[in-house]
């Protein structure tokens, strides 16, 4: 149910006094109410969860998720090197 | 897809898999909070990259699967009612009531019918003035601030013949009562990630200082829910108790702040009542006055049925983390995907659902 899906806003309009987009979810266009994440430009990616965008992902976030991953992977390993000697 | 793809790498999984391996010393059960996370972890048989010492606990946090059994019949009632159009999301429409589900209410003759958003129904309620246009409002704090948002346009549109049935569940209080049961096996958390994209991860503070347990507010994603167990494990580890955020992609510390107005607006507290595990104080949300002109459960005086649960079904118990379904002995014999008799079978997203589905009556080795 609170299933989220990131997609792409392509571009930004009004209906009936709401902010709403047109978001490309990997080549699946759907419209989503821009409301939530009024800062939410042409370009960004949000995160939709039933036709709302809840949050405009934060790239350097993710970056820095997935580098911790490995970044952290190679000092664990220097440390065992080290270790062994 | 961008921020799906980098997040199902399996060579991200390994490394995970192999530090969790190296952290863990001792053995910890882990709760994940959301009916998505539990999903994810059989569809990718993340169990399998686990050392046996951490055992998986598959939480509550599917609002298909705990809502309440009296509020599935209210909705059957109504849906069935002349000049009715009923709008749900498909997942609700299989769920069984105490007589009959509301597919079969739409086999009967019944307007029932499936959208994508909450707002799609102004338009269906535009467009029938003679009839009354319901929308089934369930869901936990995710989902939440679309319905507010529906009910707060159809108030400004002058759309009197929109109605919502509210049955709103929020994370906390259940997380409180799950700590507090006397049987209870939780040490950790992973934190329900699209929960804390609205509301923040701040609220769930105050739960790791009372229960002096570490939460760690974590994605849907295989890495992210690798990555959330790692901080787990090394928060239990080393015997700290503190909220982290896993993913920090999508939540801030105080989450989204025109979502949470909007939900103070148009809602009010209440005390829920969760299907399997009994009514718990202040976990819910229902339309506040300001909004009675909208409430189904005002507009419609519908004739309760007497309750009627399965004797055998143990979800309960599997919503609390106690039970697995394999303890269950309907479990993929009487109580199937087709044929659910409760809570965790109902939902894709449950756990029973999850496991038949997937095939996996063992988590732990």
């Amino acid at each position: 149910m609170c299933l989220a899906i990131p997609g792409m806003v392509e571009s930004i309009f009004e209906k009936d006094g709401l902010k709403m987009s047109k978001i490309n979810f990997g080549g699946i266009r759907r419209t989503a109410c821009l409301e939530y994440t009024p800062e939410a430009k042409t370009g960004d990616y949000v995160l939709v969860h039933v036709g709302f965008a809840l949050s405009v992902i934060d790239e350097e976030e993710a970056l820095r998720t997935l580098s911790a991953i490995s970044f952290t992977e190679k000092a664990a390993e220097l440390s065992y090197a080290g270790d062994d000697q | 897809m961008k921020y799906v793809d980098e997040f199902r790498n399996e060579e991200q999984a390994s490394i995970l898999s192999e530090k969790i391996k190296r952290a863990t010393k001792h053995p910890w059960r882990i709760m994940e909070v959301c009916g998505g996370q539990t999903h994810t972890i059989m569809q990718y048989g993340l169990p399998d990259l686990l050392p046996k010492e951490i055992e998986l606990l598959h939480g509550p946090g599917c609002p298909v699967c705990v809502t309440g059994l009296e509020v599935i019949d209210k909705a059957i009632a109504i849906a069935g009612c002349e000049n009715v159009i009923f709008c749900s999301y498909g997942d609700m429409l299989r769920v069984p009531g105490s007589k009959a589900d509301l597919f079969d209410v739409k086999a009967a003759g019944g307007d029932v019918r499936i959208v994508y958003s909450p707002l799609d129904c102004l338009k269906i309620a535009a467009e029938n003035p003679d009839k009354r246009v319901v929308f089934f409002a369930i869901g936990f704090e995710t989902t939440a601030p679309a319905n507010a948002m529906a009910v707060k346009q159809a108030k400004r549109m002058h759309l009197d013949n929109f109605f919502l049935l509210v049955s709103h569940v929020t994370v906390p209080p259940v997380i409180r009562g799950l700590m507090d049961f006397p049987d209870n096996l939780v040490q950790g958390f992973l934190g329900p990630g699209h929960v804390c994209s609205v509301m923040g991860w701040s609220p769930y503070e105050e739960l790791c200082e009372r229960y002096k347990i570490p939460i760690v507010v974590t994605g849907f994603e295989p890495i992210d829910i690798l990555e959330g167990i790692l901080r787990v494990v090394i928060q239990l580890e080393s015997g700290t108790s503190f909220v982290e955020n896993q993913y920090s992609r999508v939540v801030t510390k105080d989450g989204n702040a025109a979502a949470q107005a909007i939900l103070d607006e148009v809602f009010v507290v209440c005390d829920q009542n969760w299907r399997g595990l009994g009514t718990i104080p202040n976990s819910g949300y229902k339309l506040s006055p300001d909004y009675a002109a909208h409430d189904a459960d005002l507009a419609f005086s519908t004739t309760a049925e007497p309750i009627c649960e399965s004797k055998i079904c143990i979800s309960g118990d599997i919503l609390k983390g106690v039970k697995k379904p394999k303890d269950c002995p309907a479990f993929g014999i009487e109580c199937t995907p087709e044929h659910p008799l409760g809570a965790t079978m109902v939902s894709s997203e449950g756990t029973c659902a999850a496991y038949f589905r997937y095939g996996r009556l063992e988590v732990s080795v």
